[in-house]
């Protein structure tokens, strides 16, 4: 409770700076609509308003200031625009409509978790090789460590036309970009975990003549729950970006990076910023599903959970 | 055949060379830590020159390495303009903007016990958007330019910088923060000898973290837009084109410059936080 209350202060900050920010945003253009349907506009050429700021414009004509939250393709939607919009593309329009954010989420959202699978699995099979293969570990690890520094979301559109070339097509691509993605942050933080447990536990399990079988199972696997869970939240926000971002160079028709891409040309902002919040939405609720399952199986495990 | 045959010959032959290494008397030493990791790299693009070229793969789908690094050597001015749209103008300067802005929101709210405890977790919470999206929109508002893509990279960088920003300005005990008291140090004497350089090996996460960020946001941005210039727009423009080595050339431009500029934090850091454990 100590920090909802907090938190919630930070946002709704935020939230009265974007309010603000949405008057000098769109004064400009809605002087020029009050001036076509008649109202009076104080530097009455559109030319000399373009030489002046947002703000004075707004200062000037106090009377537009309402107009501005009203646009119907406005430079900065406000805050209860984005919402009205996000309520009836998601509520009020049937799931299979091409109009709604529902179906669009879910275009990507499959595309995203396959892909997290691919990648979390991957990543986990690499990691158990790298700790028990010193060659492996010689000569691999490096390698993960040093792409976290790469900017590997600019293979995206490679990896699209490259596959699409190919001959495949649709949600496999985009999963693939998504399990790049997630695939390095695993392996680096699962080859932390499993390396976890100290020498004095290692030399416990072999006064029990536990074998390198049981020393995984009962101790290495379980010590890297905390370090897996923590690269699992990296990993799924990154596949979410990845999947988002492999829609957008091929023209996809359908998921939240084509919806950018529709309201970006179309010149509806709206959509765009419904589209935005929608993925940012989604990637909060995976990130908060994990975070529930960490502390679910951390607390049976008998671990604190940090 | 006899492709994947001296495919497989040449990975037999790197992975024994590499294990020899690996279990040597002196694998633990710097010039072996750097040598095994190069000779797996390099059979790695050996396999794939000998499989791409006599298995007659098409250049459209996966070009050759030989053809890659031409390629690159021959478009040098052109990688280099590219880059410097890109990462010196808008990944640089948006990369500076943002931390500048997270560390006095950092040092605002730090005031506040209040307001810190509220920043935490909504910047940790937003540090895991995909805040790419917001690339349309500013390359709207501010025009196709560099301007544009330094405005997306600044965004996305602010939040991790700032949650570790804060998150460090909290690290000092009560018995530090005590000592300085009794020297009569007031707010801003604490603040500069004490928690600032307490908090650097936070504030230097934060900085690496957002490294590989600005990169990735400046180049995803260019594909919303920009001039006939910077790195997103040639691979975009050659993918379309389906000149797929000057796509890896880019590729490799954006991987060493990534490396580089990460690496490049990582001295400063090593520089600046010489106290730490972790450096020592």
């Amino acid at each position: 409770m100590n920090r909802i209350l907090p938190a919630l202060t930070v946002v709704a900050i935020i939230l009265a700076f974007w309010t603000l920010a949405v008057i000098p945003m769109n004064a400009h253009i809605t002087a020029d609509q009050a001036q076509r349907s008649g109202l009076e506009i104080t530097p009455e050429e559109p030319a000399a308003r373009q030489d002046i700021s947002g703000l004075a414009l707004a200062l000037r004509n106090p009377q537009i200031i309402p107009l501005t939250y009203t646009q119907t393709r406005p430079r900065l939607p406000s805050p209860h625009q984005v919402a009205v919009e996000l309520w009836e593309t998601t509520v009020k329009k049937k799931v299979t409509s091409k109009r709604s954010l529902v179906y669009h989420g879910w275009v990507t959202l499959s595309a995203t978790l396959l892909g997290f699978a691919i990648g979390t699995g991957l990543g986990i099979l690499l990691a158990i090789g790298i700790v028990y293969n010193r060659t492996m570990d010689k000569s691999v690890m490096p390698w993960a460590i040093t792409s976290q520094t790469i900017p590997i979301l600019a293979l995206a559109p490679m990896v699209i036309v490259m596959l699409g070339s190919i001959g495949i097509q649709g949600l496999l691509p985009k999963a693939i970009i998504s399990a790049y993605l997630s695939f390095f942050p695993v392996v680096v933080g699962m080859v932390k975990g499993l390396r976890s447990p100290d020498a004095m536990q290692l030399d416990l399990l072999r006064t029990y003549s536990a074998n390198k079988n049981q020393g995984f199972w009962k101790l290495r696997l379980p010590s890297s729950i905390p370090y897996l869970f923590a690269s699992l939240k990296i990993g799924i926000s990154a596949s979410l970006v990845g999947a988002i971002v492999g829609e957008l160079p091929t023209g996809a028709r359908a998921g939240f990076g084509a919806r950018m891409l529709v309201g970006d040309q179309y010149g509806q902002p709206l959509v765009t910023w419904a589209a935005l919040f929608a993925a940012a939405i989604t990637a909060a609720a995976l990130v908060a599903i994990l975070s529930l399952i960490e502390r679910q199986t951390l607390r049976s495990m008998g671990m604190k959970t940090a | 055949m006899t492709a994947w045959i001296l495919a497989i010959a040449i990975w037999a032959a790197g992975w024994y060379l590499n294990h020899r290494l690996a279990h040597a008397a002196l694998s633990d030493s710097r010039a072996y830590a750097l040598l095994i990791p190069i000779i797996f790299g390099v059979t790695l693009i050996l396999m794939w020159e000998v499989l791409v070229t006599m298995l007659d793969v098409s250049a459209v789908i996966l070009p050759p390495p030989s053809m890659i690094s031409a390629r690159f050597a021959e478009s040098l001015p052109l990688l280099w303009a590219d880059f410097e749209q890109t990462i010196v103008k808008g990944a640089m300067t948006g990369y500076v903007i943002g931390a500048l802005a997270a560390f006095a929101v950092a040092i605002l709210a730090d005031r506040s016990p209040f307001l810190t405890k509220g920043i935490l977790p909504v910047g940790a919470f937003m540090a895991a958007l995909p805040i790419v999206g917001t690339a349309p929109i500013f390359v709207k508002w501010l025009g196709s330019d560099w301007q544009s893509k330094a405005a997306v990279v600044g965004v996305m960088v602010f939040f991790p910088i700032l949650v570790n920003t804060v998150a460090g300005l909290k690290d000092t005990s009560a018995m530090q923060r005590d000592l300085m008291r009794t020297y009569g140090a007031g707010y801003w004497p604490t603040l500069l000898k004490l928690r600032l350089p307490a908090a650097m090996p936070f504030i230097f996460n934060g900085l690496k973290i957002a490294t590989t960020l600005a990169l990735i946001g400046a180049i995803v941005a260019e594909f919303f837009g920009s001039p006939t210039l910077g790195m997103g727009f040639r691979i975009s423009t050659s993918v379309g084109q389906l000149a797929l080595d000057m796509v890896w050339a880019e590729i490799i431009v954006a991987a060493i410059a990534g490396s580089v500029f990460y690496g490049a934090m990582a001295l400063i850091e090593k520089r600046v936080t010489f106290w730490h454990p972790s450096q020592r």
